[in-house]
């Protein structure tokens, strides 16, 4: 046993992605439509406000809005701020305004990018209008970007429907983050034994129990686990479950057995696939050890060691 | 409202907010705060009759990321215990909620935010509206730059006195031992202009915990306890063209709801991330210039995300403790441009 060192930092890539699918009710779906056909769309409360972006609720009285309107392609910016550096997945890559936008005919305001020379070129007040995307599918990167556009205030809010022909009715949201994962100093341990064949644990100081994989926290306890030992590499099966469908680019053959392995001096037992033996002969108390492929990070899966079984009363406080 | 239980938070620790903490996992980072509040207390675990904690499953990229930091509590056997995925003074705010139903006598809450494995100015725009803002990729100085615009076009501030706020929060925040940007620095480049460097809160990693405890337990616990004497908290409508950005309603009623504006106050500690903000909470909150605001430095010097308001809480109520202040406003903020505010008004015994 050995105070753990301070190892190394590992640091990795981490990249969370998703698509988030979203369908539209009758208010976004007739707005993000009207965007595709380079139509603005509000809708008017119950007080006579316009506002644009729709909303299908008041903000202020929470009562149900349905009433479309249109409104202007030109607006005034009411307010704007200067982005020197746009940042990935932004409007525009070249610097450019934040702005603000009412659009002739609303009452309140659309955040997009104004397109400037420089922020000389911006003032809260100025006149602008929609440049809209080449291509346009129902989202609110229709409106590539506002351009400066002088021009009088005219546009009225008029009436209208909401029906177009084949409205869009969902949105598909990417959402892409960028990380650098770092696993702590306990995990940090473990990973770097295992690159070494071996499997590291850490004691409790107050109950004694080893933590495999150490997270650096005993939970019974709630203080640090700090002392480093070693475990294994022989241990014993506590129960298993044989896994007969495929996962979607497994290249194990079906059925196999998974199964929580309590390795030799470990306090709980870690899960880990067992081979080396047909599926149906597996069984509690079954001593397997590790089998670690050429240049593998951790153990291909675990095979029976040919000692007796181990003894129920051995393991049973580990199930 | 006027509580029926008198509640208190009798102990605060935070860590020391760091632009990186690469060697920690959050149940790590988190550990030396649980134990602090423990030893301040003389609580285990065990006494603890309810748990809550704030944290972000976006800020680690990692779903459920707060069962991990849970270890670090001790949680087995099984404990009372709830989580918001928000800022930690919503987790204060719904201990505080258990204590006035008599559900539990002491609460433990906790918050961390490591900021440095992403970018936080992206990751925060995840939690706009995904129709019309989320595929702008507005980030977090972008709306914040919008506000500061609004404020200067209104004549409520202008960039001389936003630099002010900035160099005052560091210079105040040279007494913090737990600062990250203590002491004056330069206001640098614009981020996104009309803010500049100095205006913005520095990107970290920081964790925090309180104990509450109610009534006696709590003068056991604590020479001085800081009694919360109302909190409450408010939204405004998520778009931001819908809103005046250079008013802060939600939080004038927050403050009105929670007592704030029945006596005066002789500390406020604001959750205002930008130099801008500041100037519009004291203008929601009708704060003048015999309040101390911010004497820890505020979230300018150290903004460890989703503990950053706990640790408003923690540091309103640490000086209460220590006899510093006798009536303290404490504010949180989540969301762009002050979206979602929340005010607790603490009051310390008087002295003989
Ligand atoms: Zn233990």
């Amino acid at each position: 046993m050995t105070a753990a060192p301070a190892p190394d930092t590992l640091r990795a890539p981490l990249v969370v992605e998703f698509p988030f699918t979203r369908s539209l009710g009758p208010v976004q779906s007739a707005f993000l439509t009207g965007l595709r056909e380079r139509t603005v769309l509000g809708v008017r409360t119950g007080d006579g406000r316009v506002l644009v972006p729709p909303v299908e609720y008041d903000p202020e009285t929470a009562a149900e809005l349905r009433d479309l309107v249109e409104v202007g392609a030109t607006g005034t910016v009411t307010t704007w701020a200067w982005n020197p550096e746009p940042r990935r997945g932004q409007p525009l890559a070249t610097p450019f305004a934040w702005v603000l936008v009412r659009l002739d005919g609303a009452d309140t305001a659309l955040l997009h990018a104004l397109d400037a020379p420089g922020p000389e070129a911006v003032r809260t007040g100025m006149r602008v209008r929609i440049r809209w995307a080449e291509e346009r599918a129902g989202a609110i990167t229709d409106i590539a970007c506002f351009e400066p556009y002088e021009s009088v205030e005219g546009h009225e809010a008029l009436g209208h429907d909401g029906t177009f022909d084949d409205p869009v009715t969902g949105i598909v949201a990417p959402a892409r983050l960028d990380y650098t994962y770092t696993p702590g100093r306990a995990q940090t341990g473990y990973l770097h034994a295992l690159t070494d064949n071996r499997i590291v644990g850490e004691r409790c100081p107050s109950c004694s129990k080893v933590y495999v994989p150490p997270r650096g926290a005993c939970p019974t306890c709630g203080v640090a686990t700090t002392d480093q030992v070693e475990v294994g590499p022989r241990g014993t099966v506590t129960t298993f479950c044989i896994v007969n469908i495929k996962a979607r680019g497994l290249d194990i053959d079906v059925p196999y057995v998974y199964a929580h392995i309590a390795l030799d001096g470990a306090g709980l037992a870690l899960h880990g696939r067992i081979g080396g033996i047909p599926y149906d002969q597996v069984r509690m108390g079954l001593r397997v050890e590790p089998v670690w492929s050429e240049g593998g990070r951790y153990p291909d899966h675990y095979r029976p060691t040919g000692e007796p079984d181990a003894d129920y009363d051995t393991y049973k406080e580990l199930l | 409202m006027t509580p029926d239980r008198e509640v208190a938070i009798v102990a605060f620790a935070q860590t020391d907010h760091l632009r990186r903490t690469d060697e920690l996992s959050e149940v790590e980072m988190v550990m030396p705060v649980l134990h602090e509040v423990l030893r301040q207390t003389g609580c285990k675990t065990s006494d603890i009759g309810f748990t809550c904690s704030g944290s972000s499953d976006y800020l680690a990229g990692r779903a459920f990321s707060f069962t991990m930091a849970l270890d670090g509590v001790g949680a087995w056997p099984p404990i009372s215990e709830s989580h918001v995925e928000m800022d930690g003074a919503w987790a204060l705010y719904e201990a505080w909620v258990k204590l006035l139903t008599g559900e539990a006598d002491t609460a433990l809450v906790y918050a961390y935010g490591k900021s440095s494995p992403g970018s936080v100015r992206d990751v925060l725009s995840r939690q706009l509206d995904p129709y019309y803002l989320a595929p702008l990729w507005p980030d977090s100085v972008a709306l914040a730059a919008l506000q500061a615009r609004a404020l200067i076009d209104a004549g409520h501030t202008d960039e001389p006195e936003l630099a002010a706020v900035a160099a005052r929060s560091r210079q105040d925040a040279s007494a913090n031992p737990h600062a990250q940007l203590p002491g004056a620095r330069p206001q640098g480049d614009y981020v996104v202009a009309p803010l500049r460097t100095g205006d913005c809160p520095p990107v970290g990693d920081g964790a925090a915990a309180v104990i509450l405890a109610t009534g006696d337990r709590a003068r056991e616990l604590c020479a001085r306890p800081a009694w919360i004497r109302g909190m409450d908290h408010r939204i405004e409508a998520h778009a931001l063209g819908v809103r005046d950005l250079t008013d802060s309603p939600s939080t004038r009623l927050a403050a009105e709801r929670a007592g704030a504006f029945d006596r005066p106050v002789d500390t406020a500690e604001l959750h205002a991330p930008f130099s801008s903000q500041e100037v519009v909470l004291r203008r929601a909150l009708d704060l003048d210039e015999r309040v101390r605001v911010n004497p820890s430095g505020g979230a300018l010097a150290a903004n460890p995300v989703m503990a950053a308001g706990l640790v408003r809480l923690g540091e309103a109520a640490a000086r209460i403790h220590r006899g510093a202040s006798d009536r303290a406003l404490a504010h949180a903020t989540s969301g762009p441009c002050l979206q979602q505010n929340l005010v607790a008004v603490l009051e310390g015994d008087s002295r003989a």
